[in-house]
């Protein structure tokens, strides 16, 4: 198991926004939440991150993280793409990758080198757009570069905020081959996604967050197949092309 | 007036300018990364002339103690907030840089102290008592808050000011010092001549400036503190933690602070309480490049400058009222031109 929450209570203020939630994400898998607008998949992500202050247990490859702040948490091997993303725009695409390096700034800059062509290999439009303002991008470019530049700190687990958020349906699927070739990397995923058929599609297991609480979970081919999923969340969402 | 007295008041100008732009660097900088107003940049100036000619004196300057005091201070500051996740590396560090440090440069310092050294011995140690201090500080007083409004920030630097003019008073007394220049050399253009220290005042603004710009433009280290002003959830999201960009931050507002007091100590008479007028001057020109652009900062502290020494000449008890007046149409066209500038955070 490499992230372990659980009992995770989170609110803003005196508003409970997660009530009791726990999730569990295995290595090398891909695991997804999926739940309506203001269901606190968000603040799910941003608990576990550190970004937001919750009570409950959180564990990262048997470790308890639960008192670290982020800094530490990155370091201790986990990233976080979030809903915003969050970039450096007035840095250069190159730098916002470097700096997503910055817990390996101890070792040899060719090491870090390689790391960074890794990243290109994945984005290699990221290459050609190396020297351009990261606050000039386009909404996929910009999707890539806070996915290349997470993955720059080689994370075991990376959590990903609704990364086809405001994407057209072909850039949805290069970001979907992508995040389906990173688990062959044993890169773990937690994914959040309002794209629940394309996110069913790649997943191992699914989870299901209404209003704060988990109220279905299983493995994906099942979740796809229940009823109540089927209506709510895939009856009326647009079909995705499929990842190859 | 005739044109060599304008002259004169132009270079008077421009080397006041020059310690000036220095510190509205300092002020952007500081802001811009951790959005605290550095009100006790003046105390860093102060401490740093009265250091520097308590050292040209032979005498052991009294900041080390405060020194030593502040890295005890930020030690315990620093043990408290590791509570829950000490590493030992974590733990090492932190004492080498408050109290090993400090140690070392205190027993230097009692070393060295009435030695001849000579003017660049002297400068580094004075840069080495005191910029240390900031960093210092920020862990103590800036550091827990670093969630807190700007205004709770403003108000703890307002605090900090006036601690550290009030421990001036009892470090240095209530005498006002003045070190001896750098140089005698005098340069002759014309019937114009140019005075040793301005060169040395103007070429170390030059020197700092280039340094910050070739350290924000080429170094991890200046991109992520680049990177923490841009976007602070950001930084942190990549592992730059908000305390070490703070720390940075604070360190080279330490650096210049000294250094900007070593450079005024020979032009001037420097009490433990005149810095807070020369800061005030950076901070005007701070305000102008709108805490944000460096080289409007640094060109409006030139004309701050200018303006000062030319009041100075005309109506010289006015002069401090006239270079804080020159802020008000700027203000106006600001406020005009934006009017919600509220903390987005
Ligand atoms: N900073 C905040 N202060 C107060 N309430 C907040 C804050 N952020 C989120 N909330 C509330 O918490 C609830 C969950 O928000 P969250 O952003 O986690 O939802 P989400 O599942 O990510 O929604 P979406 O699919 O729209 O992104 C919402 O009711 C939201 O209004
Ligand atoms: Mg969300």
């Amino acid at each position: 198991m490499i992230l372990a929450a659980t009992g995770l209570h989170v609110g803003y203020g005196g508003a409970a926004v997660l009530h009791d939630v726990s999730i569990q994400v295995g290595r090398g898998q891909i695991i997804t939440v999926i739940g309506p607008n203001g269901a606190g998949k968000t603040t799910l992500l941003n608990a576990i991150m550190g970004v937001h202050e919750g009570r409950g247990s959180l564990q990262l490859a048997g470790k308890d993280i639960g008192r670290l702040p982020v800094e530490a948490r990155v370091r201790a091997g986990m990233s976080l793409v979030p809903e915003k993303r969050e970039l450096f725009g007035s840095l250069p695409v190159e730098d916002n990758l470097r700096l997503g390096g910055f817990r390996f700034r101890h070792e040899p800059a060719l090491a870090r080198r390689r790391q960074l062509d890794e990243v290109y290999a994945l984005f290699p439009r990221l290459r050609e757009r190396r020297k351009q303002l990261a606050g000039t991008l386009s909404g996929g470019e910009r999707q890539m570069l806070a996915m290349g530049r997470a993955l720059m700190s080689r994370p075991d687990l990376l959590m990903l905020d609704e990364p086809s958020l405001g994407l057209a349906p072909l850039i949805v699927r290069e970001i979907f081959t992508i995040i389906a070739d990173l688990r062959a990397r044993s890169v773990a995923i937690l994914l959040v996604e309002q794209n629940a058929r394309a996110a069913l599609q790649i997943a191992n297991y699914g989870y299901v967050l209404e209003t704060g609480r988990v109220t279905l979970q299983g493995a994906s081919a099942e979740l796809a197949a229940d009823p109540r999923v089927v209506e709510t969340y895939l009856g009326i969402a647009k079909a995705v092309p499929a990842p190859v | 007036m005739d044109a060599d007295i304008a002259l004169i008041l132009l270079q008077d100008g421009v080397v006041n300018g020059a310690v000036y732009a220095l510190l509205a660097l300092s002020l952007v900088l500081v802001f811009s990364v951790t959005r605290v107003i550095l009100i006790p940049q003046g105390e860093f100036v102060a401490y740093g002339a009265l250091t520097y000619a308590a050292l040209d004196a032979g005498k052991v300057p009294g900041s080390i103690w405060m020194l030593g005091l502040l890295g005890v201070a930020a030690c315990l500051a620093g043990l408290w907030s590791m509570r829950h996740h000490a590493s030992r590396g974590a733990v090492l560090r932190l004492l080498a840089g408050t109290l090993l440090l400090p140690a070392v440069v205190i027993g230097v310092t009692l070393l060295l102290a009435g030695r001849a050294i000579g003017v660049a011995g002297e400068a580094v140690l004075t840069v080495l008592i005191v910029a240390p201090m900031a960093p210092y500080l920020y862990d103590i007083a800036f550091k827990p808050l670093a969630e807190a409004s700007v205004l709770t920030l403003l108000i703890a630097a307002v605090g900090t000011h006036l601690a550290l003019m009030g421990v001036g008073l009892v470090l240095f007394g209530p005498e006002g010092f003045r070190a001896t220049a750098f140089s005698d050399a005098v340069l002759s253009i014309g019937s114009q001549t140019i005075q040793g220290q301005s060169i040395w005042v103007v070429a170390s603004t030059a020197t700092t400036m280039l340094a910050l710009y070739l350290f924000f433009g080429f170094t991890l280290f200046g991109k992520a503190l680049h990177a923490t002003a841009v976007n602070r959830l950001g930084a942190r999201l990549v592992g730059i933690s908000t305390a070490l960009s703070g720390r940075i931050a604070f360190g080279l507002a330490g650096v210049i602070g000294a250094m900007g007091g070593i450079l005024v100590a020979p032009l001037t008479t420097v009490y433990y309480d005149s810095g807070f007028l020369i800061g005030l001057k950076g901070f005007v020109a701070a305000i102008v490049g709108g805490m944000v652009s460096y080289p409007l900062a640094a060109l409006a502290a030139v004309l701050v400058g200018v303006v000062e020494s030319f009041s100075t000449f005309w109506a010289s008890a006015f002069k401090e009222v006239i270079v804080f007046t020159v802020i008000l149409p700027v203000l106006l066209v600001r406020s005009l031109r934006s009017p919600v500038a509220e903390d987005e955070e």
